[in-house]
């Protein structure tokens, strides 16, 4: 059986003025794949994920997503590209660090704005289906709530739905859970964990280990601009093929303090 | 001391001028102040140079100056007009460019990522300003833009000048004809603040129905 290719990025290149971030990235994620992008901060962990939605334009490379190609090394204009990116950004959904959540708009409204003003869905439908999103994050009193009133790990599961509500291909998680308390980490990962099993195709930077070796299919290595390795969970945390991953496993694990039931490995 | 110098009608006849400068004005300014706001977030240079230049010449030069210039200048150009739209055009032109810095103000103070989150779900620009950026940005700029009303009602006195018979001018000629001055100005002055307060009560007011999702 082949599978279909959800997202396939080829030899992205990005650069902040005298700073080169992403040098010659490929990534290819397949439809129900949930790969997970670990590395040190300043890897380019987040700028390969805001590239694969063009909310960053490489410098160089493509960003394909189901068939839809944008060539970033051609012209930079014209509103036959704007439009195949904003195409590319509705199959794509993207739930932030910073619980982007819009705050002038109740939990309900949040999750129905895209299918309401991007998608064109009709208003009853948006809010049937967006009731239903809540309830399987597990929020669906809080529906008429405002941002200011839930907790963080409420927001980010709202966020989740509000990502759901565009029914994209793929959703892209940037460290949804550093910014929370443990325990309000915990509920997010859960929902993600669900998503997970209910085939959901997902690309997620996390710090989580005992997370993405339950959840990833794959998890891809990143350091100075470059992915070193990609491995299944197993491999990768037993026994990853670059020192820099090691070094890297290491000083999560003193950071972190050894997980239970696991010795320090050298 | 007889406050009724002014005559009721006369009065009320100043009062019914004076909120026609400032409140069409304030409209008109507004939509002029959104886009000149557009123009100054452009992303063409052209656009923004020029936003710029207009709002730092009606911000940088005395009201009175412009207003006489509108009035006794347009005419060497042969471009007459009457006093009263002349007054709400100066009017209209100088509240423009201060409630476009105020707009500006509060686009500027929306998260980046509310940009981001709008733009990861594929709202185009406009939506996306529509829709996330504008409704934060005229509630953080609420409190300055109904300053800016309230100074604008003031302002119109300086139409004056230009023989409109508003509020102030109306004070003026009552003052001089009985050579009651302090009166005149006293009732013009009190009916000037009550016309303002009403106007702070509604900004109060509307800055709670605006809160009301962030408390």
């Amino acid at each position: 059986m082949t599978r279909t290719v959800a997202i396939d990025a080829r030899g992205l290149h990005k650069r902040f003025g005298e700073l080169e971030v992403l040098r010659s990235v490929d990534l290819t994620v397949h439809s129900g794949e949930v790969v997970v992008i670990m590395g040190p901060s300043g890897s380019g962990k987040t700028t390969l994920l805001r590239c694969l939605n063009l909310l960053e334009e490489p410098d160089a490379g493509s960003v394909t997503v189901h068939g839809r190609t944008v060539d970033c090394s051609s012209a930079r204009h014209g509103r036959a590209r704007n439009r195949l990116i904003r195409d590319i950004r509705t199959r794509t959904a993207m739930v932030f660090q910073h619980l982007n959540l819009f705050p002038h708009m109740t939990a309900l409204e949040n999750v129905i704005e895209g299918p309401i003003s991007v998608r064109r869905l009709p208003r009853s439908y948006a809010v049937e289906a967006g009731e239903r999103l809540l309830a399987h994050v597990g929020l669906a009193d809080k529906r008429d709530e405002y941002p200011a009133r839930l907790s963080g790990g409420q927001k980010q599961r709202v966020a989740i739905a509000r990502a759901l509500a565009m029914e994209p291909e793929v959703i892209l998680f940037d460290e949804p859970t550093s910014a929370l308390d443990p325990e309000l980490g915990a509920e997010v990962l859960q929902t993600m964990k669900d998503l997970a099993a209910y085939g959901m195709t997902m690309v997620i930077i996390t710090h989580e280990i005992a997370f993405a070796r339950e959840v990833a299919d794959r998890v891809a290595f990143m350091d100075a601009g470059y992915i070193l390795e990609e491995q299944r969970p197993n491999v990768f945390f037993n026994n990853p093929a670059t020192p820099r991953a090691r070094a890297f496993l290491r000083l999560m694990a003193d950071t972190d303090g050894p997980p239970p039931g696991l010795e320090k490995t050298g | 001391m007889d406050l009724l110098t002014l005559s009721l009608p006369s009065l009320l006849g100043g009062l019914a001028v004076t909120v026609l400068l400032g409140v069409v004005s304030f409209a008109l300014g507004s939509v002029l102040g959104g886009l000149v706001t557009l123009a100054r977030i452009s992303r063409h240079r052209a656009l923004r140079v020029a936003a710029a230049a207009y709002v730092s010449v009606f911000r940088g030069t005395p009201l009175l100056i412009q207003i006489m210039l509108v009035y006794f200048g347009l005419p060497q150009l042969g471009i007459q007009l009457p006093p009263i739209p002349s007054a709400i055009l100066t009017l209209t032109l100088y509240a423009g460019a201060y409630l476009s810095e105020n707009l500006r103000g509060g686009i500027l103070s929306v998260d980046r990522g509310q940009w981001e989150a709008a733009g990861s779900m594929g709202m185009t620009y406009g939506r996306a300003l529509r829709r996330v950026v504008l409704p934060q940005a005229v509630r953080v700029a609420t409190p300055a833009i109904g300053g800016r009303f309230v100074s604008l009602m003031k302002d119109t006195s300086l139409a004056s000048v230009i023989t409109v018979v508003e509020l102030t001018r109306v004070a003026e000629s009552a003052g001089s004809s009985s050579f009651r001055y302090v009166e005149a100005f006293v009732m013009a002055g009190i009916v000037y603040w009550l016309v303002n307060t009403t106007l702070s009560v509604g900004q109060e007011v509307l800055e709670r129905r605006m809160g009301r999702a962030y408390t």
